[in-house]
Formats: structure tokens, C-alpha cells, sequence
């Protein structure tokens, strides 16, 4: 497939750069900050207006099955400008896991209102600091009524406002190995389950979630026990690559305002951006960039196609965007100079949404790692 | 059955059929590469029949036009060409500074005469090519070359020296950069000329790297009479050619970066070598090495490909160039140095003439980042004329 965007992926390209330019501005998120808010359901309820809520769903539940390039210029232009919605773990992560597990039942009962944003569904994976899914050792003891799931979750994202979470639960084997895992359906007023949120640097609210034998009908196990990885990894590969499109979209908003800067600021007589060390770093970053948007796009194709290297690619796109993202806030605060160090100046935010960003769905070394092993070494 | 698939069935077939069985293998060493030219010596008879059959059809050239003896083929059925090539790993009949890079030029620049004289003997493999830019003091600052050419009414006289000029000594004809203005800025006063290296006053003399024998030349010009039909273009528009040249030499270079077709990666190289536990390589910091840059490899490759098809799709940004020949080149000089840690001490003998080793690979790509522009250039030309930063 060509590595270009045809004419309507270039349409919603449009249409999201201007939604989200008016919208949800910069300055939005400063708003949101300052008044200890995480989220803005109006921006919510726009970006169902828009559709975005239903890009990936199948169109006989209520999405537009529009593909994965097509919601990676969404969440391109949502990073650009630090646009905060829960749309990555509900609308893609969650969403592949239903439409992929999830009986016929199931699907026509929960995909119509993720694709009109009515429903919130958050995944609760992580249980440790470092992104690590086999690691997975929440149980989920069998017995006659269902499951009775013990354990905990870390950094859930979006977990303080979803209405629904998917728990991934260890129904067989050892923590550390991909087989005997399973994904349960889990309400958040469930019995049992407490849910506490604090904000992290980027002001988003990450969950830690507490279950003290949470009762769960075998009704709401999705696919077969013991067997979600193939699924889970899919889901997993999807995130991945949408955040590397959202890192994507804040390292060429960053880079963009640097270079405004070096061409505006003036030391010594001369704006700063005539100095060739400057020109240099600000020229192979660019560089960086540029193999950035080659590598996001390639793995976006390669959901749309389930090709076979799906994951490698994934990986290969997650892994090469996280770095150049640190590279490109890195140097955008450093470019700035003092200024670049202040609150009152919209810069820091780039580099504190990178950083979150960069470690969800698995950072640098997680993805260099598994883009070695799928390399056969 | 749509046209391309056509093309491609009866492609196949002609390759099947005139393709030499010995000229489907992977090239292995300069040696294994055809060059032309008048003291051509043929390494076997299987590489005289490829190159004549491949130039009958024009396919040394593939796109360009028939009129001219090339291959008159589309965009899609060059690339189908291509396809079906690797698929037999056949190789290029005919490695060309001609094809490559003298005859874009021409096709922009030259008269229909010139044309019509200089065209089809480069497509078949007749007349080989070399070319005259860098001069001893006139590196990075290419512009500021000092080779005259003074007009003698019917002639020029070309007088100076260029140096790294590639395969001298076995050229039939140099493009030549030349000054023809003295007095006016360094840009303006510089054309293009074509000569035969048969004519009295040019010699060579091959230069010693560090990586060993190469083939680059110091080349003097003494006195050289050029015939006024031989200059390309305009008098003292030559640089408008040397930089529309330069861009494609650059591309050329850049694909240094790409892994070689159907060669194993660095990573399972290394796995080889020295030994995988647990489904990963023994050494875990080559490894996170190696996956850093095997991960800049692959995103390389695609930027490649999206350049191309962006180009197709008249999307392009047109300053891809630099921005590929930097990446490539360094990336080169790293794969490089990897393969040195993957072999130890065991990638460290020198060898001989015919057999470069690991070693002199490696010597010999710290010239990639220098030769065709240098990285520092690539960087000043991205960040001037891609990203407008001010002089």
C-alpha cells in the first residue's frame, strides 16, 4: 500500500485539525488545570458529534469502520494540541477488545454505545510501574456463580471517569507467561471495587483499583477463559500506535513553535535561529521527525491490514516516536531558554503530556525490546 | 487480465529466458559489477549477453525515453521490471554514472543534438562516465572550484585539477564543472562541460584511503582544447546542472541506508555470532544497540518508500534529498560499526585487494558522510531551505 493518504483521509485530517484547533485549544488545557479538571464533557460530546467516538467500531453497531490511518490523524491533531479525552482507551482499546472477544450478544448490547460516546469503558492492565502485560497476576477464581477477582491495578487511564472497565485477570498459570489470561466486563460500582484516582503531571487522573473479591457473572467474561492474549496483544498494538500518532502530533507542534521562536527571538543583534549550532540540532530533529511520520503511518496501515508483522511494526513505530518525542521537548524547552522554563508559557505542557504519553501502552525499551525478540534476536 | 499484469507475465518471461543463470546471484564484490565503457573487459561472456540483451530493449534505462534508446517504460512498469528482477536476483546489466546522473541532467539541460549524441551510447554501456566536480580547494565550498576554461574562439582551453573524482582512470568522457567568469559571483560564473579523457593533457592518478585501494582519482587538466558544441546549457549557468546533478548523486548515496536486499539483518548476524538466551541476543547491550538502530533502519526504509510515493502522488516535498542522504549515510557508518563489535577481534584482519574486509568496509563508509555533500552541508541546506532558519 501506498504510504500516502488518499483524498478522504486527508478530508478528516482537515475537519479534525479545525475541530480541534477551535475547541479544544492550549489554552483549554490550562483552564482544565487550573481548575483541577481532568476532562471536558462538552469536548467529549463534540468529538461524538464528529464521529471519532465510532471510527473503528463496525458499521452495523453504530461506527463508521472508517481504519486505523484515519484515527491516527485524529489523535495527530488531538497532540498538537494537548486535546484530553478518553478517547484512546475507550473508543479503540477497549472497543478491539469487545469487537474481537466478545460474542454476538455482547457486541450489539455494548460496541453502539461506545460508538456514540454514551458509554466510558477504561482497561485495567498494568499492575506494576513498568508496562509489562504477561505480568498479569490479578485473579479470577472460578466457582459456580462466576468469578470472584482479587488484586489490584495501577495507572488506570481514564479509569476516574469510565463507567465500565475491561480487567484483565489471570484465570490460569504462572504471572509472567501470555497463556491463562482473560478479560472480564466490570462495572464500576461493582461491589468490592474501589477506585481511587490521582492526577499525574500532565493532569490527567490515573486510577488505582482495588478489588476485594469482585463478583463477576461468567456472562460478562469476554472470549474464551484463559485465552485473550492474541486479542489482548491486538488491542495492546492499537494503543501503542495511536499514542505514537498523538506523539507524533505534540513533537511537530513543539518542534513548529521552537522554530517560530529561533526565527522571532533575538540575542546578540541577531535572532538566535542564524546560529548553526542551533540550525544543526533544530535540522536533525527534523530528520527524526520526518522517519517518525513514515514509521506511525506504516504500523497504522498494518492494523488496517492485520498484516502478519502487525506487532513488530507497532513497535517499531511506538518505539522510535517515544524517543524522538523526549528529543523533540527536550530540545524545545532547552530552545526556548528561561522562558521555556515558566508555567506562564505553553511549552511545558508539551513536555509533560510526552512524557505520559511515551509510556502508554509500553515506552521506549519495552518496545525496543519486543521489536528485537520479534527480529529473532 | 489488466495491463500490468500483462506486462509483468511477459516480463517474466523474457527474464526467465534471456537472463544468464551466472547473472542471478547476488553481487558479492566490485568485480561482480559491469561497468562499459571502451576498455570494458568483460568478466565472462554471461555478462557481455545481459548487458547487450538488457540494452536492446533500452531496460539499462528503462524510463527513459525510446527515441533515445531507452526503455520507454512507465513509472509502474519500471518498477514492475524492478520486481521481477529481485525476484530472480538478477542484477543491473550495467552500473552507470551515465544513467545515474549525467543523463537526468541532460534530459534538462542539453540540446536536442547533444541529445541526441550523448544519450544512447550511455544507455548501452558504450561511453563510461565520470565526474569532475571537487577540486583540492573546493570541498564543502564546491562553488569556489578553480579549474578554467578560457574561450579560444572555436575552443576552450581547461586548465587545473579536481580530486575524488571516481573511477578516472577508467573513464571515457567527464561532466565537468568549470570556471568560465572570473570576475563574477562565485555561483555565476561556472558551466558545464564534456569531454573525452583520451584527449591530450588530462591524466590520473588513483588516490589510497584508508580503508585501501579505491576509486578515487586526482585528475589534471593541462591545456585540455574543449570544442565550444561540448558545453551543456548556458555559458555561466552551470551550477543551476552541478546542483540539479548533486540532488541526484545525493539520493544515490542516501540509499546506503537500506539494508541490502536479501541479506540478513544486523540483529540475526549478530545472533549467529555470538549466541541468544531466552530468544534474545547473549550480549543485552550490543542488543539495545542494535534494536535502536535497526528500529532507525526500518523507519528509514519506509521514509524511503513514502518520498516516492508521495512524489507519485505529487505530494512531495521536493527537499527530501538531504534530508536522505544524511540519514543514510550515517546510518551506514553505524551499521559499520556494529558489525565491528559483532565480530571482536575476529572483525579486525586486513585483507587483500580482491577481498575487502569487514575492516575496510568499515574504514570505507566514514567517506559516506563526507563524499556527495558532507552531513554538516546536508544539515545547512535542510535547515536554510526546509525550515527557512535565517542566514
Amino acid at each position: 500500500m501506498a504510504l500516502v493518504l488518499n483524498e478522504e483521509q486527508q478530508m478528516l485530517r482537515d475537519s479534525a485539525k479545525s475541530f480541534i484547533q477551535e475547541s479544544s485549544p492550549v489554552s483549554l488545557l490550562r483552564e482544565l488545570r487550573d481548575r483541577g479538571e481532568e476532562w471536558s464533557p462538552e469536548l467529549w460530546g463534540g468529538m461524538a458529534d464528529m464521529g471519532w467516538t465510532g471510527i473503528a467500531i463496525p458499521e452495523e453497531h453504530g461506527g463508521l469502520e472508517f481504519g486505523y490511518v484515519g484515527a491516527g490523524l485524529v489523535f495527530e491533531e488531538c497532540g498538537r494540541t494537548l486535546a484530553s479525552s478518553p478517547l484512546l482507551s475507550s473508543s479503540f482499546v477497549c472497543s478491539a477488545l469487545i469487537a474481537e472477544l466478545g460474542d454476538d450478544e455482547q457486541k450489539a448490547a455494548l460496541l453502539p454505545a461506545i460508538a456514540s460516546g454514551e458509554t466510558i469503558w477504561a482497561l485495567a492492565l498494568s499492575e506494576t510501574d513498568r508496562f509489562d502485560p504477561a505480568a498479569t497476576a490479578l485473579t479470577a477464581a472460578a466457582d459456580d456463580e462466576g468469578y470472584l477477582l482479587s488484586g489490584n491495578k495501577l495507572h488506570v487511564a481514564d479509569g476516574a471517569i469510565a463507567n465500565k472497565l475491561i480487567v484483565v485477570a489471570r484465570t490460569d498459570a504462572e504471572p509472567g507467561t501470555e497463556s491463562g489470561l482473560s478479560v472480564f466486563i466490570v462495572d464500576r460500582d461493582a461491589k468490592g471495587l474501589s477506585i481511587a484516582a490521582s492526577p499525574n503531571l500532565d493532569t490527567r487522573l490515573v486510577a488505582k483499583l482495588q478489588f476485594d473479591s469482585v463478583r463477576v457473572a461468567a456472562a460478562d467474561r469476554l472470549g474464551d477463559a484463559g485465552a485473550a492474549w492474541r486479542a489482548l496483544e491486538r488491542a495492546l498494538d492499537i494503543g501503542a500506535v495511536l499514542s505514537a500518532a498523538e506523539l507524533l502530533g505534540i513533537s511537530q507542534e513543539a518542534f513548529e513553535r521552537t522554530l517560530g521562536y529561533l526565527r522571532e527571538r533575538k540575542q546578540f543583534g541577531v535572532p538566535v535561529g542564524s546560529f548553526q549550532a542551533l540550525q544543526h540540532r533544530a535540522a536533525q530533529l527534523f530528520c527524526e521527525l520526518e522517519l517518525c511520520r513514515s514509521a506511525v503511518l506504516k504500523a497504522l496501515q498494518a492494523i488496517d491490514a492485520n498484516a502478519p508483522e502487525r506487532s513488530r511494526l507497532a513497535s517499531m513505530a511506538k518505539a522510535k516516536m517515544a524517543r524522538t518525542a523526549k528529543l523533540a521537548v527536550n530540545e524545545a524547552v532547552q530552545m526556548h531558554g528561561g522562558i521555556g522554563m515558566t508555567d506562564e508559557f505553553d511549552i511545558g505542557f508539551f513536555m509533560k503530556r510526552a512524557a505520559a504519553a511515551s509510556q502508554e501502552y509500553g515506552d521506549y525499551y519495552y518496545h525496543a525490546d519486543r521489536f528485537g525478540r520479534l527480529g529473532g534476536y | 487480465m489488466s495491463d500490468a499484469d500483462t506486462f509483468r507475465q511477459e516480463t517474466r518471461a523474457w527474464l526467465e529466458e534471456n537472463c544468464p543463470a551466472s547473472m542471478r546471484r547476488a553481487v558479492k564484490s566490485d568485480k561482480d559489477q559491469c561497468w562499459g565503457g571502451r576498455n570494458w573487459v568483460f568478466e565472462s561472456e554471461d555478462q557481455k549477453i545481459w548487458l547487450e540483451r538488457m540494452a536492446e530493449r533500452g531496460w539499462t534505462a528503462p524510463q527513459w525515453p525510446v527515441e533515445y534508446g531507452g526503455g520507454g517504460l512507465s513509472r509502474q512498469e519500471a518498477k514492475i521490471l524492478q520486481e521481477e528482477m529481485a525476484s530472480i536476483v538478477a542484477r543491473r546489466p550495467l552500473e552507470s554514472f551515465g544513467i545515474d546522473m549525467l543523463g537526468p541532467a541532460l534530459f534538462k539541460f542539453a540540446s536536442e543534438e547533444q541529445k541526441q549524441r550523448f544519450i544512447p551510447p550511455i544507455v548501452r554501456g558504450e561511453i563510461r562516465w565520470c565526474q569532475g566536480y571537487s577540486e583540492p580547494n573546493a570541498g564543502s565550498d564546491l562553488a569556489s572550484l578553480q579549474t578554467r576554461a578560457d574561450d579560444q574562439g572555436d575552443h576552450y582551453l581547461v586548465n587545473g585539477s579536481k580530486i575524488w573524482t571516481s573511477y578516472a582512470d577508467k573513464s571515457d568522457w567527464i561532466f565537468c564543472l568549470v570556471r568560465t567568469d572570473f570576475d563574477a559571483p562565485k555561483h555565476q560564473g561556472i558551466s558545464f562541460l564534456l569531454f573525452d579523457m583520451a584527449s591530450p593533457g588530462v591524466s590520473t592518478n588513483p588516490i589510497k584511503l584508508i580503508s585501501g585501494n579505491s576509486p578515487f582519482c586526482e585528475t589534471v587538466f593541462e591545456n585540455v582544447r574543449v570544442p565550444k558544441e561540448n558545453l551543456v546549457g548556458e555559458l555561466n549557468k552551470g551550477w543551476d546542472i552541478a546542483k540539479y546533478l548533486l540532488t541526484h548523486e545525493r539520493q544515490m548515496i542516501g540509499g546506503f541506508g537500506l539494508s541490502r536486499a536479501g541479506s540478513k539483518s544486523t540483529g540475526r548476524t549478530a545472533a549467529q555470532v555470538i549466541g541468544t538466551s531466552d530468544g534474545r541476543l547473549a550480549d543485552g547491550g550490543l542488543r539495545a544497540d542494535i534494536a535502536a538502530f535497526e528500529i532507525d533502519e526500518m523507519a528509514f526504509a519506509l521514509t524511503v518508500e513514502r518520498v516516492v510515493d508521495e512524489a507519485k502522488a505529487g505530494q512531495g516535498t521536493g527537499a527530501a534529498s538531504s534530508v536522505l542522504k544524511l540519514y543514510g549515510t550515517e546510518l551506514n557508518k553505524l551499521r559499520n560499526e556494529l558489525l565491528m563489535s559483532i565480530g571482536g577481534s575476529g572483525a579486525l584482519p586486513w585483507g587483500s585487494e580482491e577481498n575487502a574486509t569487514l575492516a575496510q568496509h568499515w574504514l570505507r563508509s566514514k567517506g559516506n558522510s563526507i563524499e556527495g555533500g558532507s552531513s554538516e552541508i546536508q544539515l545547512n541546506i535542510i535547515a536554510k531551505r526546509i525550515l527557512g532558519l535565517p542566514a
